[in-house]
């Protein structure tokens, strides 16, 4: 990874770094990289959308076959699979996935022009609805519908920013008090400013490659991608999702509730994994907001429906707990750069199987699960074991 | 404002009645209802319907969930100078079966509402140029709105 922070750098930079710190990690040489998978940064130009070449070019051409993905925050995950699938087909052994980002500050903005078509720009300029104003709805459904409290949002905050002390490519490493996070100012009721992910420069790769490849270079035991979750919502998606006007209308369709899209992302994983939420020894969740974290708790299968904020209060969801959310920090100690973020799950994940994460070590962690959602309709979930 | 002309800031998405309603889409064959407009295809899956009708939505409904931006928003919104806080609201509309998203009516706070208010669809200005005034859509909580009302009257009396 190269470290989040607002260093205003070209984004290839990071995505470099982070490839060669990968590679580095492998003991891989650029040279036999035989697929290079890009996820892509729409904040950067022509360069961004095609990020796999990109880097490429920067690391120097050598003929490797490349692909682009785009899924918003899931980017990097369908990044991961389309290198997986290649190397599950037999159609290369080994291949380098990155994603990295150089993003403005304050609140992401829709690309410019006037794009009468684009619910992403009208939602913007009919509505004026940020991003945390949709996080906030979530946040003040789960107060109505749960009982959570603004004191539960902080201590999630709290949480996170104690495991980030301990990461050193984290953005944000400082502890914070719950009295310093609810006098933070409010941003979207009940948000508050210390309880959004902010918006950061950063890069992540992961070298993937099949069995066969890892033992004849040495890796005995190497961390496995067991599942890698990029399903889609079903009919009708009935909670309101960034950057919708409306959900679907549920009024032609007969039958029950049909499980949320944030409750299928994981669920499609954990069955192709062959496991359930219940073998997860760690998890690293998209903490947009820090109430967020609670609906992802339930969404992943770590605790029923409206016991979250139990979970969070008894302490099982930091370092040392039953199971431990966001040891990484979390975008709470990260900010969120785009690309790059669904692999940082996926790096954070494996130097916690490897036993390598140092002061922020989940003990004896054999199961990881990472889980987001990219705008429009992309999950993302990665299970890795070893 | 007078002089000038009231226009949608968004044609073809509501009627400008006086009481406005929201123009969604009921498909010919399955008569699944959505909004914005569908143009093209049925968006159940288990339907391959291509004809679509234009139907208003229901205009009162209930707070499914709400906050507010407390930060101006970046353009494209265009902002009052000052900026002036807005609260947003999702509204659930019964008949549907659906969530609407919309600006909570001006002057009232994401303070003044709760889940499970009812709501009335109206219009409010969002912008305006030289010549028009660029109408929205906005959810009008009744009980706060009305109270609203009573207290502005009672400033005024008092006035």
């Amino acid at each position: 990874m190269h470290p989040w922070g607002k260093w205003g750098r070209n984004f290839v930079e990071y995505g470099v770094a982070a490839a060669q710190a990968a590679l580095a990690d492998a003991g891989v040489e650029w040279a036999d990289i035989q697929f290079v998978s890009g996820a892509d940064t729409i904040r950067n130009g022509y360069p961004g959308f095609v990020a796999g070449a990109t880097f490429a070019q920067a690391l120097g051409w050598t003929g490797a076959r490349v692909a682009s993905s785009y899924a918003a925050c899931a980017s990097g995950a369908t990044a991961v699979a389309a290198a997986r699938a290649q190397i599950l087909a037999g159609l290369c052994d080994v291949a380098l996935v990155v994603g990295a980002d150089t993003t403005p500050k304050g609140f992401f903005a829709p690309v410019g022009g006037e794009r009468r078509d684009d619910p992403d720009w009208l939602r913007f300029h009919l509505l004026g609805a940020t991003n945390p104003t949709y996080f906030a709805l979530y946040a003040r459904r789960r107060m109505e519908l749960f009982g959570a409290t603004e004191d539960d949002f902080a201590a999630v905050k709290v949480k996170n920013a104690r495991h980030g002390v301990h990461n050193p490519n984290a953005r944000y490493r400082a502890e914070v008090t719950a009295e310093e996070v609810l006098a933070s100012p409010m941003v979207a009721d009940p948000l508050r400013l210390l309880e959004i992910c902010a918006t950061s420069d950063g890069g992540a790769a992961l070298v993937l490659s099949s069995m066969d490849f890892a033992r004849r270079h040495g890796q005995a035991d190497p961390v496995r991608v067991a599942a890698v979750s990029t399903v889609t919502p079903r009919f009708p998606q009935a909670v309101i999702e960034m950057p919708n006007f409306a959900t679907d209308s549920a009024a032609s369709v007969t039958g029950g509730p049909a499980p949320t899209f944030r409750q299928s992302i994981a669920t499609a994983a954990y069955e192709e994994a062959g496991i359930g939420p219940e073998d997860v020894d760690v998890a690293e969740v998209y903490d947009l907001s820090s109430a967020l974290e609670l609906d992802w708790y339930e969404d992943i299968g770590l605790c029923k429906e409206g016991e979250a904020e139990k979970l969070l209060r008894d302490g099982d969801t930091a370092i040392g707990g039953r199971i431990p959310v966001n040891p990484s920090g979390g975008l709470s100690c990260f900010g969120e750069a785009i690309p790059a973020q669904a692999i940082a799950q996926v790096c954070e994940l494996t130097w916690q199987l490897r036993g390598q994460a140092g002061e922020r070590q989940v003990e004896g962690a054999r199961v990881g699960v990472s889980a987001n959602q990219g705008l429009f309709g992309h999950g993302s979930s990665v299970v890795v074991t070893r | 404002m007078p002089g000038k002309t009231q226009v949608a800031a968004q044609p073809g998405w509501y009627t400008l009645d006086p009481e406005p309603a929201l123009l969604g889409s009921r498909c010919g064959r399955c008569g699944t209802v959505a909004f914005p407009k569908e143009q093209a295809f049925c968006r159940n899956p288990a339907c391959d319907g291509t004809d679509f009708a234009e139907v208003e939505l229901s205009r009162r409904g209930r707070i499914w969930s709400y906050t507010d931006a407390r930060y101006q928003p970046p353009t494209p919104y265009v902002a009052a100078d000052p900026y002036v806080p807005f609260a947003l609201a999702a509204v659930e509309l019964a008949a549907e079966k659906m969530v609407v998203m919309g600006q909570v009516a001006s002057g009232i706070d994401a303070g003044d509402i709760h889940i499970g208010d009812e709501v009335e669809l109206v219009l409010e200005p969002l912008y305006e140029d030289e010549e028009h005034v660029y109408l929205i859509w906005k959810w009008r909580p009744l009980v706060a709105g009305i109270l609203k009302d009573v207290s502005e009257q009672l400033v005024r009396a008092v006035d």
